[in-house]
Formats: C-alpha cells, structure tokens, sequence
C-alpha cells in the first residue's frame, strides 16, 4: 500500500464521526416538526380539522430532506449544517402558506390549486439537488466547464425569444411552454453564469485588476480582459430588457458588479456600475413607458389614479394593508386574508406571511435568509479556493438580492419588479434554481472544511 | 479577496437591515392609518368572522347569520322575498345595501354603544357578536303589500302618521337575497349581474332610491297645499273652466284628462278640481302662485331634502328656473317634477296627523346579545309643512276624492278613506307611471300610504291611477282593516 492511499484511508477513518451532520439532523427533525405544525394550524383554523392533506404537503419535502441528509453523510460530510435546515423551514412554509391560499381559493368557488404543484416541484427540484451534491464531487469538477456554463447561460436566456415556445404572461416574456407547463430558463441561466463569471474572473483577475491604461488616474484594463465579461454582461441584461423583466436585470447587474469587485479589488467598478444602474433607472423611467408607470406607482401607490390603474398600485397597496392588518404578531396561520392580494400565492407571498405571522413572523423569515446568506459567504470567506470562494459570494449575493428586490418592492424599498422569493414563492423554475444553488453551496462548504482537515493531517 | 468580501458582507447587512426597517415601519407604526383606509376591505371580511345580528319583523328574523362549516364561518340567509328591498344585502363579494348597510355598526356589533362588549370580547377572546335590530314593519301588513301589488313593478309604503314607523316598505320586483349573500363568488358574480341586468331592476329599493318618478296628479296636493298656505285660497275658491288652457308662451294646450270641462258650470271650485283632478284649473292656480311658492311648500314637505329612515332617501325634486310655460307643466306634477314614493307618504301623513309630519322610521329598537335594548327611537317631529287648517282642508278634498271622485277604487266598505291618485306621462310612446296616495281611516288616522305602480302597470295605453293603482291601496286598506 502506498503512502498516498494510507493517507486518504485515515482520513476517511478521521471524518468517520461528522458532528455537523447529526447537527443537521437535528435541526431537520425540529423542522419537520415546525412545517407539520403550520400546516395542521392552518388547516384547524379554516378547515376545523386535521385533514390527511396534511400528510400529503408536509412529508414529501421532508423525506427528501433526510434523503439528501443521507447523501450529504456520505458524499459531503462536512457541509455547513445550517444551510439545509433553513431551505426546508422556508420551503415549508411557502407550502404551507400555498396550501392556505389553496383552501381559501376552495371556499369561494377557485378551482385553480398550486400547493399540489409546488409539493412537486420541490420534490423535484430536491431530488435535482441530491443528483448535483451526488454527482459533482468538488468545484474543481465545475473548472472545466466554465465555457459550456457561458453558452448554456446565453442559451437559455434567449430560450424565451424562440418563437412558438416562448411564452409571454403578465408582459414579461421569460417562460418557456413545454408540454403543458411553463417554465422559465432564465433562472438556471443564473446558476451557468455565476460559474462562468467565477472560472473567468479567476482566470483573468489579476490582469483585470492592475493591466491597463491609466485615464484621468484610473486603470481602465485592456479590451482583451474586459470585453468578453462586458459583452455577456450587457448581453444578458439586453436579453432581458427585451423580456421586459426589470427585476431579473438588476439581479443579474448586481450580481456580476459584486463578483467583479470581489475577485478584482477595485472599488472602482462597484462605484462605475452603481452609477450606471442609477442613470439607467431614470432614464429607464424617462424613456420606457411601463418602467414610468411602475416609478410613479411606487411613489405615489395611495393616489387613487394610481390605484384604479391596470397594473397600477393596487397590488402593493393591498399588500400594504394585509401586513398593516397583521401588526406584531399577525392574524395567526389561516386567520386572514391575504388572498385579497393578486398573486399572493407568489411575488406577495411575503405580505401574506407578514399578514398572518405578524411583524414577528416577517422578522423571522429575513433572519432565515440572513442567515442562509451569512453561511454561503462564510464558505466565501473560509475557502482556499478562489474559483470556490467566488462562486459562493455569487450563490450567497444572488439570494441576498432577490430577497432584497423582492422583499423591498414590497414594502416599498424599492420600485415593485417581479421576482420570486427565493424557496417560499410558487413557481417551480424558481424552486429548482433555489435548490442547485442550496446544493452548490452544501458541496463548496464541505470543501471548504475539506480542504483545512487535510491541511491538518499532513 | 477578503477585505472585498467583508465589505459585500456588510453591503449585504445593509439590505437586510431596510428590510427589516420598512417591515417595522408597515407593520409597527403606520398600521393604524393603513387598517383604517376606506380601500381596506379586510374590514368586511373581518365581520365575517364575528356572528352578524339578526334583522327582526315582530321578533321573527328575516335575515339572519348561520353558522357553517367554511372558511367564512357564518352565512347570511334571508327568509323572504318579501323583505328584499328593506333588507338589502350582506355580501363579501359586493358590499351591502338597505338595512345590512344602513345599520351596520350594530349589526356587526362594531356601534360605541357595544363598546363593553367590545372590550369583554378583546379580554375574553372571543368574537363579538352583533345586536339584533327590530324593525317597524307589521309583518301582516309587508304581506298584504306585497300581495296587493301582484305581479306590477312598482312600490308601496305604508307609515303611521302618528308616530312615522314605516309599517310597510315593498318593492317589486323582490329578489331571492340568498342568492347574492353566498359564499361562491364565482355564483354571485353571476346572479349579481343578472339582477343588475333585469330592466325591473329588482336591486332597487323603489319606494326610497332609484330614479324618481314623474308624480302627475298626486303633486297635485303640494299645490293647493300652497294655494290653501298662502291664505288667498279656500276650497271653495273658483277658477275659470274652459275645456283647455294654453301654457304662456307657447303652443301647447293643456286638456283635463276627460277632455272636457271640469263640471258643466263656467267656473270649478278647488275641492272639486281636486276631487276630478282637473290640470286645467291647476295650471291657472300654479301659474297665480308663481313658481316661488311652489317651490316654498315643495320644499317644506321635504323636497331636495335628505331623510334617514335610516338607509339614506334619494331627495325629490322640484325644478328651479323654470318658464311659465313650464310651471304650468309641473302644476299637474309634469315637467321635472321627481318624487319618491316616501315622499308622498310623507305627505299623506303630513295632512293625516294635522299637518305634523313625522320623521320616517324602520327601527323599532336595537337589543344586544344580552337582550339589553341599545337603542329604541322615539317618535319626532320631521317639520310642520302645513298648518292644521291645512290639513283639515286636504283632507276633506282626498276623502271626497275617494268618496265620490276619480280615486273611488280606494273607497272601503265602512272606512273613511283619503287618497288621490295620479296618471303621470313619461313622455310620447312611453307607458304611464301610476299613483295612489291616501290615507285612513280619515279620522284618527292609522295608516298613510304612497304606492307607485311602473311602466302602465304592463298596459301600452288605458291605464290610470284609479283603474290600477286604487285597487292595490283599496285591497292594501282591507288588510290593514282586517276585512
């Protein structure tokens, strides 16, 4: 027996007992408990009975759950134990609340369900991540693929724009109709592009950061390094002003601004990139009609113009009132009417969760997701890797964001774009990106563990 | 890389903190002003959650909150047809109307008069429950009204003079209420547009809302009320008989409807212009008085005036800046004269209880859940509108009317019946509004009623107030006197 295999076989004997995994169990086990006690709450306040549904939405999520603990035991031992704990609490409860806008839509005649449909998509979309945490064995495995992730990226962006597959609803045209169900690519094109960015900006970082003429005392690096990222970058964000989708645009925008200043160093570029995401908003809200109108909605949303207006405020208004109604400590699962909102079941399904929890309720799911994020840029700050280390900044910021345009439109932070919250809202699309992403960051923590255990057995 | 990484961390914080910021600010701070806005509807459901108050006739609830296994908790049923109009609606989907609106705050238990209540159900937990209301209505007479109008779209109104409890409020077209207070708003959505759709415009209350009606004759009253008021006139006083009168100005001719004279002498007196209900006479009287006074006693009886009974009446008219030519035409209650149906019942009452009118009124009393009465109004003078003398005139002119004049359909056997009617004219083609308003027994009088019947009573020509509205008020007076 060599030396080199003796080696790997004690440390395989010295991961043996991975206490981050019966952590993980544990919190697992408390939030299964939690996601049966929502839905059985739910279901005694409105129905007056526990009913078998509650079987039907509450174990599927949880069976995968252990399923890709299990799988995590052996194929990532050491991956941050928070993280898969948190995505189910929050998946849970987007079910959860699903299923009571269900039951409310049952009561007044609605025939149109998504709990059923969410139940299966996150069963998908988990067993997806198993197959990602089972088959991709580090992030080295990702390196060579960087430039197929581009092109998948770039593909899948312009999916939409295919004619007779595309699909435009609500006047964003991001799905795509295959067989019977819509589906939007745009948000795996995310995942394709965070590890193209990486591999690139790893690659090319340093010539990024000190190559380059220097024009009124700021290095501008050369056409070589910054063209192909310029070219992607506007690219994507030009696809999706075509698919007339404001919030996927500043995601993708503040995503690769964080990613390149990160790998970078230069605060040059945040500072370029905020302003030009300023000067586009106004002369966004100058130049294009809808992006007008949504402005002065956000502005003035209880001026009754406003109000009556196809697309105007009316929305965010009554979600303002549905969380207002909630106070501090909500109306209780199943106590109030968030069904009042249009899509409370996806882009407001946060008002409705405020609605119902209260400020309490609301406080706790940021704090999940805050979270959720400090853990994968934890991975960001504890990885020897850079590609790793980038990659994590992009999965952790690209959730960060969408809770924060999400959120923010909601509350009126920010102008109303329609996004998804990540995990809780309805849309499977949503769910499955959510999901990789949940899993790119189980496998890079356990690297990043991986790689100091190794130090100190040598 | 990590000096960039923490300060992305702390961008990331940052945003996490707004959100967390906005979130207080919404559900925290500005929650009172938010709840309260008239576009929050979460109100109404939220009086779903708490058991609605009954409306009661004599005790017996014509619309009442029952319990059901849904999300909504209770279901608003409603007993009979009969009560549609005064009852209106509870319904998530549209609102409410008539009384389910007009006394709301009771009940749905949310008056300041429940504020204990209030308070225990805050401590205890437990929802709130509403006060019942009782209504003034006699159930035996809202049948009898309703019975009487038979298949005729239209309204009746019955008041005690003495006291203006409404005994008596239908409207016609009813509709199944039922049928809007359901929980399937896909359902009612579509029997709401249905009602809405009907030309007889079920939804409506006639005898309060809706569009007022051309009163023809029975405006009658409110002139030689003026005439009588301005002391220039008795009920002796003549006026020139000619067959017709041409309005001033103008073209047009005005004929009484026998077209005739009134009577064989060259001269008619007012009792007995009133009792055949000649225009022509009452064209020379409106055109002698002058539009101002017109308007004075209009106004004193109530026109452009907004009642409470308690669901809001839509105010009659009577039109300012008028012509002579179109005095003349109001005169016999034509032109852009509008009234409601409580409107002259109003005046009816008004002559019935020497001169006093009454305030209107559907509630009896308000009783809390712990049979507690809340509230209970006591009657109240509306205004004086004319004096007794008055009074006492225009009731001998409507009891001959009925007795030996063209309102004899209303007459009862043994009941000294007042009334007048009326034929008014919608314009060239269009079918004729019919009026019966009246009173009896003409001493100490128990009821005062205005009925309206619409659209000809179903008859393109021949319809008049005495062929086709004194019957409904004479079968209405039989059941009120128990014959």
């Amino acid at each position: 027996m060599n030396p080199l295999t003796e080696a790997l076989q004690i440390s395989k004997l010295i991961k043996v007992v991975p206490r981050s995994r019966n952590l993980e169990a544990l919190l697992l086990f408390f939030a299964a408990g939690l996601n049966a006690f929502e839905i059985a709450q739910i279901q005694l306040s409105i129905l007056e009975k526990i009913t078998t549904d509650l079987f039907t939405y509450w174990f599927p999520p949880i069976a995968f759950a252990f399923v890709l603990h299990l799988i995590l035991r052996r194929r990532a031992s050491e991956a941050d134990p928070l993280i898969l704990p948190i995505a189910v609490v929050l998946n849970g409860l987007g079910i959860a609340m699903i299923y009571r806008l269900d039951l409310a839509s049952i009561a007044s005649g609605g025939a149109e369900l998504f709990a059923v449909r969410q139940v299966m998509w996150t069963a998908l979309a988990m067993a997806i991540a198993a197959m990602v945490i089972f088959f991709v064995p580090s992030q080295l495995f990702l390196r060579r693929y960087v430039y197929v992730s581009m092109a998948a990226g770039i593909a899948l962006l312009l999916l939409p724009l295919v004619p007779f597959i595309g699909t435009t609803i609500n006047g964003a045209t991001l799905w795509i109709s295959v067989f019977g169900t819509t589906f939007q690519p745009g948000e795996i094109a995310k995942i394709a592009l965070i590890i193209f960015f990486a591999g690139y900006l790893v690659n090319r970082k340093d010539s990024l950061a000190v190559v380059g003429r220097k024009i009124l005392g700021v290095r501008i690096p050369r056409g070589r390094e910054l063209g192909p990222i310029l070219v992607i970058w506007l690219a994507s964000i030009g696809v999706l002003v075509l698919q007339r989708d404001l919030g996927t645009s500043i995601l993708y925008f503040g995503l690769f601004l964080v990613m390149i200043y990160v790998a970078t160093g230069r605060a040059f570029y945040a500072g370029i990139g905020v302003a030009m995401l300023i000067t586009g908003g106004l002369v966004a809200s100058r130049v294009l009609d809808y992006v007008s109108r949504r402005f002065d909605s956000w502005l003035n949303p209880f001026n009754q113009e406003n109000y009556d207006a196809v697309g105007g405020s009316y929305q965010i208004v009554q979600g303002i009132f549905g969380m207002a109604n909630g106070g501090l400590f909500g109306t209780g699962l199943g106590g109030g009417v968030p069904q009042l909102v249009p899509l409370a079941e996806s882009d407001f399904i946060v008002a409705s969760l405020a609605e119902e929890l209260g400020l309490i309720g609301f406080f706790a799911i940021l704090a999940l997701y805050f979270l959720l994020v400090a853990r994968g840029l934890k991975v960001g700050f504890r990885h020897s890797d850079e590609f790793a280390k980038l990659m994590a900044v992009g999965f952790a910021f690209v959730i960060a964001l969408q809770v924060f345009v999400v959120i923010g439109g909601v509350t009126r932070i920010l102008p109303l774009t329609g996004l998804t919250t990540p995990l809780l809202a309805a849309g499977g699309s949503s769910l499955l990106a959510n999901w990789i992403i949940i899993a790119m960051l189980l496998r890079l923590s356990d690297s990043a563990a991986d790689r100091q255990a190794e130090v100190s057995i040598r | 890389m990590t000096r960039e990484l923490r300060r992305v961390s702390l961008v990331v914080a940052a945003m996490f903190m707004s959100l967390f910021l906005a979130g207080t600010l919404l559900q925290a701070v500005n929650t009172e002003a938010l709840a309260n806005d008239p576009r929050n509807v979460r109100n109404i459901y939220e009086s779903y959650k708490t058991q609605r108050g009954p409306i009661l006739v004599d005790g017996k609830p014509i619309a009442e909150s029952i319990a059901v296994d849904s999300a909504y908790r209770y279901l608003r049923t409603y007993d009979n047809e009969i009560y549609s109009g005064v009852t209106g609606y509870f319904s998530v989907f549209r609102g409410a109307t008539g009384i389910e609106s007009a006394a709301n705050s009771y009940l749905s238990g949310q008056s300041s008069s429940q504020f204990f209540e209030q308070v225990n159900a805050v401590l205890s937990g437990n929802p709130i429950t509403g006060a019942a209301v009782e209504l003034t209505l006699d159930p035996s007479l809202q049948q009898a009204a309703w019975d009487a109008l038979g298949d005729y779209r239209g309204a009746l109104i019955a008041i005690d003079p003495v006291t203006g409890n409404i005994l008596a409020m239908v409207s016609k077209p009813g509709f199944n209420v039922n049928r809007i207070a359901g929980h399937n708003s896909e359902k009612v959505r579509e029997n709401y547009v249905e009602f809405e759709a009907d030309p007889a415009n079920p939804l409506i209350n006639k005898t309060i809302s809706g569009d007022l009606y051309h009163p023809g004759s029975v405006f009658k009253l409110v002139v030689a009320a003026a005439a009588l008021e301005s002391g220039e006139y008795t009920n002796e006083s003549t006026f020139p008989n000619p067959i017709s009168v041409r309005l001033p100005k103008s073209t047009s001719e005005v004929f009484n409807s026998s077209r005739s004279t009134c009577g064989s002498d060259p001269t008619v007196t007012l009792i007995y212009a009133l009792r055949y209900s000649c225009n022509v006479p009452f064209v020379e009287l409106g055109l002698a008085l002058g539009q101002d006074r017109l308007r004075a006693q209009a106004e004193l009886f109530g026109f452009g005036k907004e009642v409470r009974v308690p669901m809001l009446a839509t105010p009659s008219v009577f039109p300012a800046e008028m012509d002579d030519a179109q005095l003349g035409l109001s005169s016999f209650g034509q032109f852009d004269v509008r009234v409601s149906p409580l409107q002259m019942a109003l005046i009816s009452s008004a002559i019935a209880n020497g001169g006093l009118m009454m305030q209107p009124n559907l509630i009896e009393s308000v009783i809390s859940p712990n049979l507690s009465v809340i509230q209970s109004p006591q009657p109240e003078v509306l205004a004086q509108p004319i004096t007794a003398a008055t009074a006492d005139a225009l009731k001998k002119m409507m009891v001959q009317s009925v007795s030996k004049g063209v309102a004899s359909n209303a007459s009862v056997y043994g009941v000294k019946v007042a009334g007048k009617t009326g034929t008014a004219e919608n314009g060239d083609n269009e079918r004729v509004t019919l009026w019966f308003t009246g009173f009896a027994p003409s001493i100490n009088p128990k009821v005062a009623i205005a009925l309206v019947i619409e659209d000809g009573g179903g008859r393109d020509s021949g319809a008049s107030g005495n062929g086709t509205a004194a019957p409904v008020a004479r079968s209405f007076f039989k059941a009120v006197f128990g014959q």
